[in-house]
């Protein structure tokens, strides 16, 4: 182990040693991880990672933990799904689901990321972890940190869906409901991290902690057959996954993983919520903050920390984005749960309502390989959907009921 | 009575260790710019060209100052000024 050199300003360059510190004192700017990409070049072979378990440590040296991992031992490495029945029905060659839906142990992506922030807080000796989260989040470090011993500070908007508060209640940990939006939330959390010597996994951690993200670009990778994907689909709330996603591309291709990467990065918001998506539309950098209205609160952050960054990452790669209305993004978890039999949460309503878009203005080739990531559990935000779905056919306990009842469903 | 401003951790260093100091009211940057004087540095760390950094959020009240007149946001005694890095939070 032991590939991690050090932290460094993205903006400015400055080098820091790695602590438990997330903005350039200078200019403010984000750091992120330096790694030895000679030194991971020469230990981590297409071989390796095959001849190891299937999780998203798999590709450890990638990551930027010192020792062994401690949290999230069996996470990541989540199906990617070949969707024939969705394909046919858009009309495309080659589609595939990234199915985070899946995820262990809270059924988000999110578990990616607190495995690494968790891992590297514990290397830091750190006994309390905290978060500010729009839900996902708020039930992973509730899990996570109650499998790891930590005491939990979990920060969420009071207006969160029921499913996802119950859900973090479930492990005992302290839940502070924020009478505000999640900008607020997290405003207060950057406040609170100032004050208190918490591992907050996505402020002071956070260099760490989005580390975990790279981890689905990786497995779709592999699970492709160690080539990149021409389109990918990723739901934009901060940006960060998106960006992480792009990294871990060029990263295999730094370290020889794959020969070749041309891959095309889209980004999905939900309309009531889309300052990335409307920075692209619009051409522009400057990400103007909004005030979030939208069924996808998991995406519902009006002003994105890694905004700017994402912006970047659509003009790099040819890319560009689209947002979806609340009814767009209900009609598509209904279509990916009867196509494809995968219930996503509402953020995965957005992901595929956006990439159908793209596919009919043309941005994204019907032909091509194309990969949606789908990163949260529908069982998450069941209330989004309540009211818009079939319902259920009530009978008496008799086979005459059900007959009855049958008669009129073939007359449908 | 004066403008509070809170002080993030990577800007406590000009500040002496200090988590809050006085302020002048007037619109956000003359404010940054006077606290300049005070404690040198601090306008380079947070503005640039009498824009503020991209990587910097100010709020008055707890209001982002980007719903109001950016930089050019008028304070008045008693208001609270916080200085918050920008990069932070996600999902």
């Amino acid at each position: 182990m032991g590939f991690v050199k050090g932290l460094k300003c993205r903006e400015c360059g400055r080098e820091y040693a790695i602590d438990p510190i997330y903005v350039c004192e200078f200019c403010f700017g984000p750091l992120e991880v330096v790694y030895d990409y000679d030194g991971i070049k020469k230990v981590l072979t297409r071989e390796m990672i095959l001849s190891r378990p299937q999780t998203l440590w798999r590709y450890r040296e990638l990551l930027p933990i010192d020792g062994e991992p401690t949290s999230g031992l069996h996470s990541g490495f989540t199906p990617l799904v070949r969707a024939d029945k969705l394909a046919q029905h858009l009309g495309l060659k080659k589609l595939y689901i990234k199915d985070d839906t899946v995820t262990h142990p809270t059924l988000s992506f999110k578990d990616r990321v607190v495995a690494i922030a968790l891992s590297k807080a514990r290397e830091f000796g750190f006994n309390t972890v905290a978060c500010a989260s729009t839900g996902n989040l708020a039930h992973s470090v509730s899990a996570h940190g109650a499998a790891g011993g930590f005491k939990r500070f979990i920060f969420i908007p009071a207006s969160l869906e029921h499913s996802k508060i119950i859900a973090s209640l479930a492990y005992g940990p302290n839940l502070i409901a924020v009478d505000g939006n999640y900008d607020e939330v997290n405003r207060l959390c950057s406040e609170v991290a100032n004050k208190y010597n918490w591992a907050f996994v996505n402020i002071n951690i956070r260099p760490f902690y989005a580390e975990g993200s790279k981890t689905q670009g990786y497995e779709i990778v592999e699970q492709l057959g160690w080539r990149t994907p021409d389109a990918v689909v990723v739901p934009c709330a901060s940006g960060s996954l998106m960006t992480k996603i792009w990294k871990s591309f060029k990263e295999m291709k730094q370290i020889g993983l794959i020969n070749d990467m041309q891959t095309k990065i889209f980004s999905a918001q939900a309309t009531g919520c889309s300052p990335i998506v409307k920075a692209i539309k619009e051409g522009v950098d400057v990400i103007k903050p909004v005030r979030p209205d939208t069924i996808a609160k998991s995406l519902a952050i009006g002003n994105p920390a890694d905004g700017f960054y994402a912006t970047q990452v659509i003009k790099e790669s040819g890319g560009y984005g689209e947002d979806a209305s609340d009814n767009e993004i209900i009609e598509a978890i209904k279509l990916l749960a009867k196509t494809e039999g995968i219930f996503a949460e509402t953020a995965g309503g957005v992901t595929l309502a956006s990439a159908i878009k793209l596919i009919e203005k043309g941005y994204i080739d019907k032909e091509s390989v194309i990969v949606l990531c789908i990163t949260g559990n529908g069982l998450k935000t069941k209330e989004a959907i309540v009211g818009h779905t079939v319902e259920p056919f009530h009978i008496n306990p008799n086979l005459k009921s059900f007959e009855e009842t049958l008669k009129k469903i073939d007359s449908v | 009575m004066t403008v509070k401003v809170r002080i993030p951790v990577p800007l406590q260093r000009l500040t002496k260790g200090k988590e809050e100091v006085d302020g002048e009211p007037g619109t956000i940057i003359s404010l940054v710019n006077s606290l300049d004087k005070k404690y040198p540095g601090l306008a380079e760390r947070i503005s640039e060209g009498g824009k503020l950094r991209r990587f910097v959020n100010v709020y008055v009240n707890e209001e982002d100052v980007r719903f109001m007149n950016n930089e050019e946001t008028e304070v008045k005694d008693g208001d609270e000024i916080s200085i918050v890095p920008a990069i932070a939070g996600g999902g």
